[in-house]
């Protein structure tokens, strides 16, 4: 049972990091992509320019999430991120 | 990632916590990335394959005027039983020996759907009476969506192994120290030395390359991946019609008038478009409304001449032939995505430049595949008994050999089955598909079953074969065989034959080397002694 509980508890911020990384960097990248609206371009633009720049985004993420060093940090960077993000996604919607 | 032994994970460095994250996500879905890198090799002769799968379509000695050829297909489908209202045709170039077009099917008959499609020969402008095959389009399908699933899956995974990539390709250069100076050495027959070696060479030589080439993959349906920037910006079909203005030159069109009239001659439009963009650089032409007054015929430009996939288009009047527009420039953002859409497919490429991109793309195929077998070579060494391996290393060690030679076997069998089965097969087009997956899947059966040694050079060896072979098997089935081909200057046919010979020389090097290499390899770990020689390109790609 020890054994068991010790495994989950070393796997647990790897599990918490690849989540971090496939789900929390893809909503950072869609997040990104619809606040790119809020600059002053033509609509077709900047949906463009925000579909084109979401990969990077998400890439640089994942790098982001494996590169710190605890899992929480990495859902910490994401977080801020987000929020900054939040304001300008919010208001084009 | 590895589990860490280190307790403390918050240790590692960024250098080792980046390998990790590139080993990880190179392996997951480097058996998928393998087969989309080498389908999409093959890919850049697309047209060439499908000029070979259709060997009863004589070879062009010349493109035939766009224009006539634009009239007579015109023709044929003001012809057609039962009329249809809509119709797109892509005029032969120096690379396609047929006209391909679709066109809306009338509603009469029901149950089919929307869109029917065919060849047809430019010199009669009737269907091509060839045998049923999805020729190179087949390989050039599976690149970004599979098979055996819905579309809209498979362009999810081809994106998620896009994604794995990237990120496999940043991660792989930060873990570089020295990308340079090991861009210099090979340490030849080193064992992991020696993989790792060719696996850097043939990474960082492309490596502008292999980034372009992920990145501007997921640019060529990165509306389906990342729609919601689209989904706020847009609320009617009308504003959304704005965007597809920028990416498409399929102009939606308005409503029919009710009113019957004939189309104007399409030969006139297309001239004036070939005074435009010159002779042989029409692309498509389009036609909506086709009878009615309100038609509208739409020339596009071809691809040669311009990197960019962006809409360039002149819009005709279809009753009365007059010019309404001429379309040339997108936004700044909208062209950004238009030549990185070109750059992908290469398109736009000379003869010259299209072998360069195989080559390069072939590279980063090699890239994968010796990225994929360094994964077995760096733990064989660490097994507790190589005799009996752990199960995650048998399933990758496995995996590995039909990914790699089990797709070279089933790639030579597609094109093997388009030669044999008979036109008569119902189905036919699918039952090529069908035996390349078959096929497949023996090798992954052959590759379970045998000792992974063997299995690597009997896969090798037949691919080798089938390949070596494939130029006499043309030469009994068709009338074109490669002494004929090269009398008559038909360098699709001559080319292919002889690229198969090179490929199954490559391949019967490599199950030499295969058969050569000591099982366990144990005895290769002496002390590695730095041999830097410079790696010409592609120099080690076993």
């Amino acid at each position: 049972m020890s054994i068991l509980v010790h495994r989950v508890r070393s796997a647990g911020p790897l599990i918490s990091r690849i989540v971090a990384a496939l789900f929390g960097g893809y909503a950072v990248a869609a997040l990104s992509s619809v606040a790119v609206l809020a600059l002053p371009m033509s609509k077709p633009q900047a949906v463009l320019t925000g579909m084109l720049a979401s990969f990077i985004i998400y890439a640089g993420a994942v790098i982001w999430v494996f590169a710190v060093r605890s899992a929480t940090k990495a859902w910490v960077g994401l977080m801020i991120v987000a929020v900054l993000l939040l304001p300008a996604a919010w208001s084009v919607s | 990632m590895k589990t860490d032994q280190n307790p403390k994970p918050a240790g590692r460095g960024i250098r080792q916590s980046m390998s990790s994250l590139h080993t990880w996500a190179g392996l997951l879905l480097g058996w998928v990335l393998y087969s989309m890198f080498l389908t999409g090799t093959v890919s850049y002769f697309k047209d060439e394959l499908s000029q070979w799968a259709r060997p009863e379509l004589p070879h062009l000695v010349q493109v035939p005027d766009p224009a006539a050829v634009a009239q007579r297909i015109a023709n044929e489908f003001s012809r057609m039983d039962g009329g249809t209202s809509q119709w797109s045709m892509r005029v032969p170039d120096a690379r396609n020996n047929s006209v391909y077009a679709f066109w809306r099917t009338s509603a009469r008959t029901p149950g089919q759907r929307g869109f029917a499609e065919a060849h047809f020969d430019p010199a009669t402008g009737e269907k091509v009476a060839s045998r049923e095959t999805l020729g190179g389009e087949f390989f050039y399908r599976y690149h970004f969506q599979f098979h055996y699933m819905p579309v809209v899956w498979g362009r999810w995974l081809a994106g998620i192994a896009a994604m794995f990539m990237l990120v496999a390709i940043i991660s792989g250069v930060i873990t570089h120290k020295k990308i340079f100076v090991d861009f210099f050495t090979f340490r030849w027959r080193k064992g992991q030395r020696s993989w790792l070696d060719a696996h850097n060479a043939l990474s960082v030589f492309g490596l502008p390359f292999h980034a372009m080439i992920t990145y501007s993959g997921l640019v060529t349906l990165m509306a389906l991946y990342m729609p919601w920037g689209e989904r706020a910006a847009f609320k009617t079909p009308a504003e959304r019609a704005q965007l597809t203005a920028e990416l498409s030159a399929f102009v939606p069109p308005g409503k029919p008038s009710g009113q019957k009239a004939p189309l104007a001659p399409v030969e006139d439009m297309v001239r004036q478009a070939q005074e435009r963009w010159g002779q042989n650089n029409i692309g498509r032409v389009n036609v909506v409304h086709a009878g009615d007054a309100a038609a509208r015929v739409t020339v596009v430009r071809g691809e040669p001449g311009r990197v960019s996939m962006s809409p360039q288009y002149m819009m005709f009047e279809g009753t009365t032939g007059k010019l309404l527009n001429v379309s040339e420039s997108v936004g700044p953002a909208a062209e950004t995505r238009g030549v990185f859409y070109a750059l992908h497919l290469g398109r736009f490429s000379d003869t010259v430049t299209r072998w360069l991109y195989f080559l390069v793309s072939a590279m980063g195929t090699a890239m994968v595949g010796t990225g994929l077998v360094m994964w077995t070579v760096k733990r064989r060494e660490k097994l507790p008994d190589p005799q009996r391996p752990y199960f995650g290393f048998r399933l990758v060690e496995r995996m590995n050999i039909a990914s790699i030679a089990g797709l070279s076997v089933a790639m030579t069998s597609f094109l093997w089955a388009n030669r044999l089965l008979p036109s008569s097969l119902a189905g036919r087009a699918n039952w090529e598909i069908n035996v390349f997956f078959i096929v497949w899947a023996l090798m992954l059966l052959h590759a379970l079953l045998r000792p992974a040694k063997a299995a690597w050079v009997e896969q090798l060896g037949m691919a080798s074969a089938l390949l070596f072979l494939l130029p006499v098997l043309n030469a009994l089935t068709t009338q074109r065989p490669l002494w004929h081909s090269l009398a008559t200057g038909d360098w699709v046919f001559a080319g292919i034959d002889i690229m198969c010979w090179v490929l199954a020389a490559l391949h019967a090097v490599l199950a030499l080397r295969a058969a050569r290499q000591k099982t366990g390899s144990r005895s290769t770990r002496k002390t590695s002694r730095r041999a830097p020689i410079a790696v010409a390109a592609g120099g080690g790609a076993e």
